[in-house]
């Protein structure tokens, strides 16, 4: 791997961190957009040179959505807003969560998932953003409610190798999937449950909080799911879910991650439940399965054996392409731990960061 | 017919570092939609893309707080001072 670049957003600003040595060590550079939330980061390497981008919010000044030719040395924020919702909607942005670029067969299309529940594309690599109104009418929406961190739309899936196929996942509404380009959507939680609704509700068509959806773009009908208290396998692309928690220290957590070159490995960092976010035994543990969710296995090699009591987030943890595969994860206490052989072993690559609400990894030379 | 909109050390830059710029008077609305024309970046962070003040964002006119009632409706005399400040409310965590 050549230049590698690390996007760590963070709950007050942004770091970038760059490896030339096939991620053997990893430099920072100063601190960006100080004292402002970076929910989001993206690296979309289909362009030559590589735009990447941020999510980034203030508390007083609104979000703003910005994107850099440059590998972060300057960002770019457009005359007219990148993103928002269009006049008489009733609506604002409140924050940007997720920012995915579509796949190489539409390498101008950016998608960006927002607070409040709502889903944008840019058809002109992110300079500006459209909602996606058949998601936005969709009849459900006035019974969606937020999850703990707000109304978000949080992920983003699009089909490798069908662009009308994409699917979304929203706290806490779940899994929604549009098979013609986004004119309708549709439900896809049958099997996921919603552990805080009384016991004859809990398997509602919509309303599970879920916080996080993988998939391996070779088995693009295989789905993992980290959900509020579960975790899940589909293998109808969001037809029926089934548990695969059996082997885990506990079913809550936020982040999941799969293998870049194995469909059947991933990654997830268990916490202890919803009103105990901390790591099970308050040991810091990646979970790795290597047989699509049918046992686990738990890493710790390199990573800190005193009792560790901050959470990973739904959106801090990432695998590269490399070979072998790197995997990262950042935590609330503002350390991001890298392994590059598959999680077998781990090195803390930042710290004294505030706490970290995004990563993003890629390729970038 | 003009007034002059004080800013914090935080908007500055998207105002070319001045600590004041000028605004139409009239109606507060009419003021920031001409400011939306001259300075959009300054203006996209006082109102969201409806045109309403942002929820942790103050404004006083003349000494007023436009925080209740309809914020953009507020008149700006001629020669007033419009302050804005970031609410204690809004900060990150």
């Amino acid at each position: 791997m050549g230049l590698a670049i690390l996007l760590i957003g963070t709950r007050k600003g942004l770091m970038i961190a760059r490896s030339i040595d096939d991620r053997r060590t990893w430099a920072t550079n100063d601190f960006q957009f100080l004292n402002q939330e970076v929910y989001s980061v993206a690296v979309d390497t289909r362009h030559d040179p590589p735009r990447i981008f941020a999510g980034v919010g203030s508390g007083h000044w609104g979000p703003l959505l910005t994107y850099s030719d440059d590998l972060g040395t300057s960002w770019t924020e457009p005359k007219e807003p990148a993103i928002g919702f269009p006049e008489g909607s009733d609506a604002s942005v409140a924050r940007v969560w997720q920012i995915q670029p579509a796949t190489a067969d539409q390498p101008d299309v950016i998608y960006a998932g927002v607070e409040p529940h709502a889903l944008f594309r840019s058809d002109d690599r992110g300079q500006s953003f459209a909602l996606v109104e058949g998601l936005w009418e969709n009849p459900d929406r006035p019974s969606w409610v937020p999850g703990g961190g707000g109304a978000c739309l949080h992920t983003v899936l699009v089909h490798p190798t069908d662009p009308d196929d994409v699917m979304v996942v929203m706290s806490a509404a779940g899994v929604y999937r549009t098979r013609d380009g986004g004119a309708s959507w549709e439900p896809a939680n049958r099997g996921i449950q919603a552990a805080y609704l009384p016991e004859d509700q809990r398997f509602p068509v919509f309303g599970q909080c879920v916080h996080k959806v993988a998939y391996h773009p070779d088995r693009p009908q295989r789905l993992f799911a980290q959900n509020h208290f579960g975790v899940y396998r589909s293998e109808d692309r969001g037809g029926s879910w089934t548990a695969i928690e059996s082997g885990l220290p506990s079913n809550f957590g936020f982040s999941l991650v799969v293998h870049p070159h194995q469909p059947d490995t991933i990654y997830n960092f268990p916490l202890q439940a919803d009103a105990e976010r901390f790591p099970p035994e308050a040991k810091c543990r990646v979970y790795r399965s290597e047989n699509a969710g049918a046992s686990w296995e738990p890493l710790s090699a390199g990573l800190p054996k005193d009792p560790y009591y901050a959470a990973v987030l739904r959106d801090a943890m990432v695998a590269d392409s490399g070979d072998p595969a790197g995997v990262y994860f950042g935590t609330r206490l503002g350390e991001v731990y890298a392994s590059r052989d598959g999680g077998d072993g781990w090195s803390m690559i930042a710290s004294h960061l505030p706490d970290v609400l995004s990563l993003r990894v890629a390729e970038v030379a | 017919m003009t007034s002059r909109l004080l800013l914090p050390a935080a908007l500055r830059r998207y105002a070319g570092e001045r600590a004041e710029v000028e605004i139409n008077s009239g109606t507060l609305g009419a003021a920031l939609d001409d400011l939306a024309e001259r300075l959009p970046q300054l203006e996209r962070r006082l109102r969201d893309e409806q045109g309403r003040l942002r929820p942790h964002v103050l404004m006083f006119v003349d000494g007023v707080s436009v925080r209740t009632g309809a914020p953009m409706e507020t008149p700006v005399p001629d020669g007033v001072e419009v302050f804005v400040a970031p609410a204690v409310s809004g900060g990150n965590r």
